[in-house]
């Protein structure tokens, strides 16, 4: 809403705007019971900052400010309103929007609104695809435009998904509240699964605009990292450790024109370091919690790649025990497969090889085309050229992202060109250079 | 706010759990002073559907919709909000057994 000028206090108040908005609306909200009349109100504050900053000078809590003049704004809003009588000594009134000095204004009780405004846009009551729209729109203050291309999403429909998100809060009297205690383990969960939606949505973009997609990523690293400060509970740092490990091989993970290159083929010097450093920290600190989950599990297994030089440097023995771990906290086939490919770089890619085929057995995994890409490639390490050839076309009949589709060919052709090359470490550095520009 | 919590389960599981407990759990609600009102239901074998159409009442045998889990009984609660209610409604016995949807009451406008 702020107009960008050259104007030195029209700056400033673009830059309250970017630090404190979302802080802003997050008590606002709470003062006056409803997100949209709190929407309209901080619009109203800003609107009264850029009029009287100028001629007062910015003021000593410019936060403080703006949520008593939202406040003001509002009320008086409403009561114009119910009287139907317009007043037109507004502008004047709203000087009158002092600093207070009362409780709502201090430092806790601010903070406590962000993580309200989180837990209640992310409330298990409100559709899954409703909680990531509104957490983005209201915590993170993209703009509905900004979503929708995001996602990939009209407009309208964002917009909608929204609206009725919002009325849903006010018609069954979803509370601005923090869970108690009690509830928090599984509400917490609720939002770690949308920050991790979020994130992964920009990160394993299977079509549209890159950039808005990094962006999305970003945006998760953000809102975790805001979760982590307020609520420094062991898998909301997991969560933040992972999304900075995946984060810290975006550059290497696709060549410049946009092919996926796998992990142990990545150029590992082009790894963010500061990422790793950061989330490597955060996994140690969220094991010694010995309360950590399934995400702190999956950071810990990300962190031990990132610790080594490469492929074969790889303490795979750690790295099967991880997933043993997990398996525990949240069994699944997709962990299950993960271990195995793990147990066949440590104890040879027949057994891997086995592993997969006991999940097929069983009839999981059938059409989950990373089981079919996984299988072919421990099938092409150990020349079972056939085997290999046949997984490759299910996972390629399978897959639907593009980069991932050409990938997978390069694979099945390299395949076809090779065929009884000796299998070994040799052979899959080779074909990895071929894939590095 | 009320809300009511609607108790669904499976025609088979109606007598999974024993009345004693459902009865224990709305002695709890009065207790506590949040109860306004708690009913079990028959069976959907015994129901009932009224339409009235151009004036003219029309009477059809079951339930409006067959479904899987059925209707099984009600308990009408004063809550403070939905979490309130959803609260209450997880100390609702046959939860463990079907489901409850908890839906706000909706005040008539004159």
């Amino acid at each position: 809403m702020v107009v960008s000028t050259t104007d030195p206090v029209h700056e400033a108040v673009s830059a309250v705007y970017v630090e404190h908005s979302r802080r802003v609306l997050a008590t606002l909200i709470r003062l006056l019971g409803d997100f949209d009349v709190a929407e309209e109100a901080l619009h109203d504050a800003f609107r009264a900052a850029l009029e009287q900053w100028p001629r007062d000078g910015i003021p000593a809590n410019p936060r403080a400010w703006l949520v008593s003049a939202g406040r003001f704004k509002a009320i008086d809003g409403l009561r114009r309103r119910s009287r139907f009588d317009a007043l037109d000594d507004v502008g004047a009134r709203a000087d009158v929007a002092v600093i207070d000095t009362a409780a709502w204004a201090d430092e806790e009780s601010v903070e406590d609104d962000r993580l309200r405004l989180i837990f209640t846009c992310c409330h298990p009551a409100l559709a899954p695809d409703a909680q990531v729209a509104l957490t983005l729109r209201e915590v993170c203050g993209l703009t509905t435009e900004q979503i929708a291309q995001a996602f990939l999403t009209p407009a309208p429909t964002l917009a909608q998904r929204i609206v009725r998100a919002k009325s849903k809060i006010r018609d069954a009297r979803i509370p601005y509240q923090v869970p108690t205690p009690a509830e928090l383990p599984g509400r917490l969960d609720a939002v770690l699964r949308v920050i991790y939606l979020v994130f992964n949505e920009g990160y394993d973009a299977s079509s549209g605009d890159r950039l808005t997609r990094a962006d999305l990523s970003a945006e998760a690293i953000r809102l975790g990292r805001l979760l982590a400060q307020l609520l420094p509970e062991p898998e909301v740092l997991g969560l933040l450790a992972l999304m900075l490990l995946h984060e810290s091989r975006r550059e290497s993970r696709t060549s410049p024109s946009g092919e996926l290159i796998r992990l142990d083929d990545q150029d590992r010097s082009r790894w963010d370091r500061a990422m790793i450093i950061e989330g490597a920290r955060l996994v140690e600190q969220a094991l010694l919690s010995r309360r950590f989950g399934s995400y702190t599990i999956q950071a810990a297994i990300s962190a031990v790649h990132s610790e080594a030089a490469d492929a074969a440097a790889t303490d795979w023995n750690e790295i099967v025990g991880l997933y043993d771990a997990l398996l525990r906290t949240d069994p699944s086939p997709v962990i299950e497969l993960n271990r195995a490919v793990a147990v066949a770089m440590r104890d040879g890619a027949h057994v891997g090889v086995h592993l997969i085929d006991g999940i097929f057995a069983r009839g999981d995994l059938l059409d989950y085309r990373l089981a079919h890409a996984a299988r072919a490639d421990l099938c092409r390490r150990i020349g079972r050229v056939e085997d290999a050839r046949a997984s490759y076309e299910r996972a390629i009949g399978l897959t639907k992202q593009e980069p991932e589709r050409r990938f997978l060919e390069r694979q099945l052709a390299a395949l076809r060109s090779t065929d009884l090359v000796e299998p070994g470490r040799a052979v899959r550095k080779s074909s990895a250079k071929t894939e590095k520009p | 706010m009320k809300y009511l919590c609607l108790v669904y389960l499976e025609e088979e599981k109606l007598r999974a759990v024993p009345d004693k407990e459902c009865m224990a759990c709305g002695d709890g609600f009065r207790k506590t002073g949040v109860l306004v009102s708690a009913e079990a239901l028959q069976p959907v074998a015994t129901a009932a559907t009224v339409r009235v159409r151009n004036g003219k009442v029309s009477v059809t045998d079951g339930p409006f919709a067959e479904t899987k889990e059925q209707l099984a009984g009600f308990y009408l609660l004063d809550a403070a909000d939905l979490n309130d209610a959803i609260q209450m409604a997880a100390k609702i016995p046959p939860a463990r057994e079907g489901s409850v949807e908890v839906r706000p009451v909706r005040d008539l406008t004159p």
